[in-house]
Order: structure tokens, then sequence, then C-alpha cells
């Protein structure tokens, strides 16, 4: 399902242990604080890879969570903002990520933004639960994503670098 | 310049206009004539909009059918299949209808059924409860525009569910499932669970041919968690099943025979007449019905889930032992015995070694996906740290 760039990178997340979602008061902040940990290690990992491609932070009690992503197509560098919140179920079952600006723009795209995943991803993310956190929602789900349809996107002009775009209108 | 010719073209443009909208009007302003009914009437009469349901009693299919407006159900998910499952209901005569939803109306929901192209833009609770309150205005509604798996929501949906019935303060009788993601089904799943309240899942395949219905018993039948769902076998070879370029395909024919099974099935369960299915399958490609019916499963992943299994059980001991329907043959998993193993999955080799052995199940009927018993993710775990919640937040900011 995935490249062996992303299994590498995957297999270097740790994984999490605290089996709590939200509405568990207790075990929850320990669950955020290995969420934290392991997208750390992720995003240093990346950069150490020459490879950072998003950053991720939540609000306070860790149930929403904003960031951007960024590709980058022939030397130019597409930034987006993204978005999930975090159900009531998750470990179990995974947040949809949204790209909202991006939205109507492809039909791999549920109302709002939401990213459509592959026939792959639920199985496997419903086969480590609940050892797969974030992280591993970035790697797996948004990265080969966002790998796909951006060239795509970019090819078909509904997406335009900002740079482009402002040259355009001079 | 205008020319009086074209004046004349555009007075009667508007004339015709003016004409549609005094009917439309009327249309409306009749629907919302219909004074409420007190009673449900058996007279056969024009003016009776109950007289062909309580026909039903006549005929010996259903024993008090008025008892109907006593009911009141949750939709969740007023899409393709919930918005016609509502229509249903309303024209049942349903007591009350709560319904959920986060969506709005689109232009590209127009290939199914219910809603009309001029409510694009409106919520779909709200132009739900405006269409239905039209049909019957004996019903109540009470609608609710969020996303329930959301922390708050969710609380306010549990609320809702255990004192949103007829009478204030009393729980529902029924929730049914017509939303289209495993998040949402699993948060009913899970808000079921822990009220014990009993409920009914429906699901349309992405590929637009099949789709099934459930009834889930906290307790006594198979909680939504408690195997990887269950699905109808499309029998389409998946190499040739085209993805490129799409989320999910839809059909207004599937969509309605999907609603069309889930509201006889309520009918049944609610008035008493027939048997209730407990997972029954639509396979439109070779117009194909299979059934079966599975017990909770003793491992499942909900504690609540278990713990209603615990009640049943105790109930069960405590009822004298008389009657014993002998229902179709029950499929249980006590455990995960197809031993299946997680391996990575890259090649198609590889992806079919994943697969494993899918559990004893009828024909037609398979999993969505298979689960190891044992969870064999390996790799590192993360350490134990000092960091405060706090301390992590900023590490991140700053990176």
């Amino acid at each position: 399902m995935a490249d062996e760039a992303t299994r590498k990178a995957v297999s270097q997340i740790p994984l999490l242990k605290a089996h709590a979602g939200p509405r568990d008061r207790a075990l929850w902040p320990q669950r955020l604080k290995e969420e934290y940990q392991a997208l750390i290690r992720f995003v240093e990992q990346n950069k150490a890879a020459d490879n950072d491609w998003f950053r991720l932070e939540s609000n306070a009690d860790g149930t929403r969570w904003t960031g951007t992503c960024w590709f980058i197509h022939e030397l130019l560098r597409y930034e987006f903002r993204l978005e999930f919140d975090i159900p009531v179920t998750y470990p179990d079952t995974a947040p949809e990520v949204a790209v909202p600006e991006l939205d109507g723009k492809t039909a791999k795209m549920y109302r709002g933004g939401k990213i459509c995943l592959t026939d792959h991803f639920a199985p496997l993310w419903a086969r480590n639960a609940p050892r797969f956190g974030l992280a591993h929602l970035m790697a797996l789900g948004l990265g080969p994503w966002l790998a796909v349809e951006i060239p795509d996107l970019i090819s078909k002009g509904l997406v335009v670098h900002k740079g482009q775009q402002r040259e355009a209108a001079e | 310049m205008t020319t009086v010719e074209e004046l004349k073209l555009r007075v009667r443009e508007l004339e015709n206009e003016l004409i549609k909208c005094k009917q439309k009007q009327c249309a409306m302003e009749d629907a919302l004539h219909r004074p409420k009914i007190d009673k449900m009437s058996a007279e056969v009469v024009d003016s009776n909009p109950y007289s062909r349901l309580m026909a039903l009693k006549r005929m010996g299919i259903v024993d008090d059918y008025e008892k109907i407006r006593t009911f009141t159900v949750a939709v969740v998910g007023v899409g393709g299949v919930g918005s016609v499952t509502a229509e249903m209901l309303t024209r049942c005569g349903i007591g009350k209808l709560l319904l959920f939803d986060y969506d709005k109306v689109e232009l590209a929901n127009m290939n199914r059924l219910f809603f009309q192209p001029h409510q694009a833009g409106l919520s779909k609770v709200e132009a739900a409860e405006h269409t239905l309150r039209n049909i019957n205005p004996d019903v109540s509604f009470e609608t609710h525009n969020y996303n329930i798996t959301t922390m708050e929501n969710f609380t306010h949906f549990m609320d809702r569910i255990s004192h949103g019935g007829l009478e204030e303060g009393t729980p529902v009788d029924l929730i049914l499932s017509c939303v289209d993601n495993f998040e949402a089904r699993m948060a009913i799943n899970t808000a079921c669970n822990e009220l014990g309240q009993i409920w009914m899942e429906s699901g349309v395949s992405e590929n637009a041919v099949s789709g099934h219905i459930q009834l889930i018993i906290p307790g006594e039948t198979a909680c939504f968690a408690c195997a990887p769902p269950l699905v109808v076998a499309a029998n389409i070879d998946e190499k040739t099943l085209k993805r490129e370029g799409v989320c999910a395909a839809s059909l207004p024919t599937t969509m309605g025979v999907v609603a069309g099974i889930l509201v006889q099935n309520v009918l049944k369960y609610l008035l008493k007449f027939g048997t209730v299915s407990h997972y029954l399958g639509y396979n439109a490609m070779q117009d194909f019905f299979p059934t079966m019916a599975m017990k909770a499963n003793p491992q499942c992943n909900d504690r609540y889930c278990r713990r209603q299994q615990e009640e049943y059980k105790k109930k069960e001991a405590e009822r004298p032992k008389v009657e014993v329907v002998v229902e179709e043959e029950v499929v249980v998993h006590e455990d995960n015995e197809w031993g299946i193993e997680l391996v990575s999955e890259v090649t198609d080799a590889e992806l079919k070694a994943a697969t494993g052995t899918v559990p004893d199940l009828p024909e037609g009927i398979t999993v969505a996906y298979t689960i190891p018993a044992e969870n064999t993710a390996s790799g590192d775990m993360v350490e134990e740290t000092e960091q405060s919640l706090e301390d992590l937040m900023a590490q991140m900011r700053k990176l």
C-alpha cells in the first residue's frame, strides 16, 4: 500500500501505549503526551532525512488539531492548511483529515475538504489500533494522498504556486 | 432600445413565472392546511391519510397499528438512505423523529431521492423537517445540525438519545444509523453500548451495488465493534474495479431498496409482526439477499459491550426456560481463531497473505477486512518521559 520510503519512515515512528480516547479523562492526557512524543520524533526524522513536510498543533485538550503541510513539486513549495477533530471513538477509528482549501478541486475528497483515503487505510489502522497515532495518520494517510493528488492538481492548473499567481496578476 | 415586441415577451415570461409561484404557494398552503389528527381512523375515505395503514389491522397483519404514534425514532445521517427512511416513517405516522446530520443539501445529491434542487444550501435536517412536516403534521420533529463524533456534540447526542422521547425525559425507542462513514457508526455504537440502546445499522457500499441492514441489541447480538464490518460480497474482482479519481458512487435505486428494508425491519420490530431480521444484505449485481444472525463477541474491544453481555447473561439465566424459538444457525466468534498474521502490505502476494481466512459466514456475506488475533505491530514504543504535556506542546511548536 505504501512505497519503501514511507514504510521505512513509518517503522521509525514510535508506537503508542495508552489506549485512551478524549472521553477518557484519566488516561487521555497520557495518550496526548505520547501523541506529541511520536509527532516530535517523526518531524525530527523527516528533518534529518531532508523531507520535512508538515507541522501540527492542538488546542489545550488535544481534541482539535490544526497545522500546515507542504509539498515540493518541480522545486516549488506548495503549502496547505490542514485540520481535524479527534473523534470520540479515537484511537479505534482514525480522525478524518481535512485540507479545506482543496475542497471542490478533487474528487478524492469528501465534503468540507476531508481527504478520501485508499481502501487499504482503514484495515491497516484497525489492525494496528491503538498503537498507531497521529504521526502514523500523517505518514500513511495524508502523505501518500498529497503525493498522488498535488502533482495531478498542479498539472490540471487547479493548484497554482503562490509566487506564480502573483506574477500572473502583475 | 427595447422594442414593444420584446417587452410583450418579457411580460408574458413574468406572467408565467407568477402563475408558477402561485401554484407553488397554493400547494404549500394546501399541505399546511391539513389539521392535525388526534386519533388514527380506519375509515376508508379519500380524506383519511391513515386508512390504508389501518387496513393492516383488518387484514390481520398488525395487531395495533395506532401504537406507531407512541414511538420515537432517531435517524442519524439524513442522506440518500436516511432521508428516505425519515420520509417512510413520517408517512407511516411515527410519533416523533429526531434527525441528526451536519451536512448541507448540494446539487451533487440530486441523483438520490427526497431532496430537491431548490433546497441546495439548506442544512439537510432543516430541509428535511420542512418537507416532512408538510407531508404529515402529526409527527413531532427534533433536528440537530452537527457532527456527532466530536466531544461536545457526542455528549449532547447521548443526552438526546436518552431523553428525547415523545414524552420529554424518556429515551428514544430506536436509533437508525444511516451514516456513510466508519467513525460515525462507531460513535453510535459507543453511545448505544453505554446506554443499552437498541439500534439498527444500514449501509450502502461505495460502489453502489450492495447494501445491508443490521439489528444491534447491546449484549445480545454482535455490536459494531464485535467484528470487522460485515459487508455483502459483491463478487466483483477488485482489480477490475476502477477507483481512479472518485471516492464513492451512489444510486437512488440501491439507496431506496436499503431504506425500504430498513424501515420494514423497523415496522416489524416496533409493531411486532413478521420476523425481525438481524442482518439482511442486498447484492444488486446478482439480486441476492443473504441473511444471518451473529451473537455478541465476548472478547469485544468495547468494554460497555462486554458489560451489556454480562447483563444479558444474567437476565437470560433468570428467565424461566419455556419457549426456545429455534433461530437460524448463529455464527459465534469466541475468539479470533482464524489466526491471521499481520504482513506489511506491499505486493499483491503480501496483500493476499494479510487478507487471511475469513470467519465462517453464510454465502454472500463477508468482513470488510480481517484483524489478527494478536496485535502484531512491531517496533519501538514511545518512551517514558519526564516532560509535561505543556513542554511537549512547546517543543513541537519550536520545531
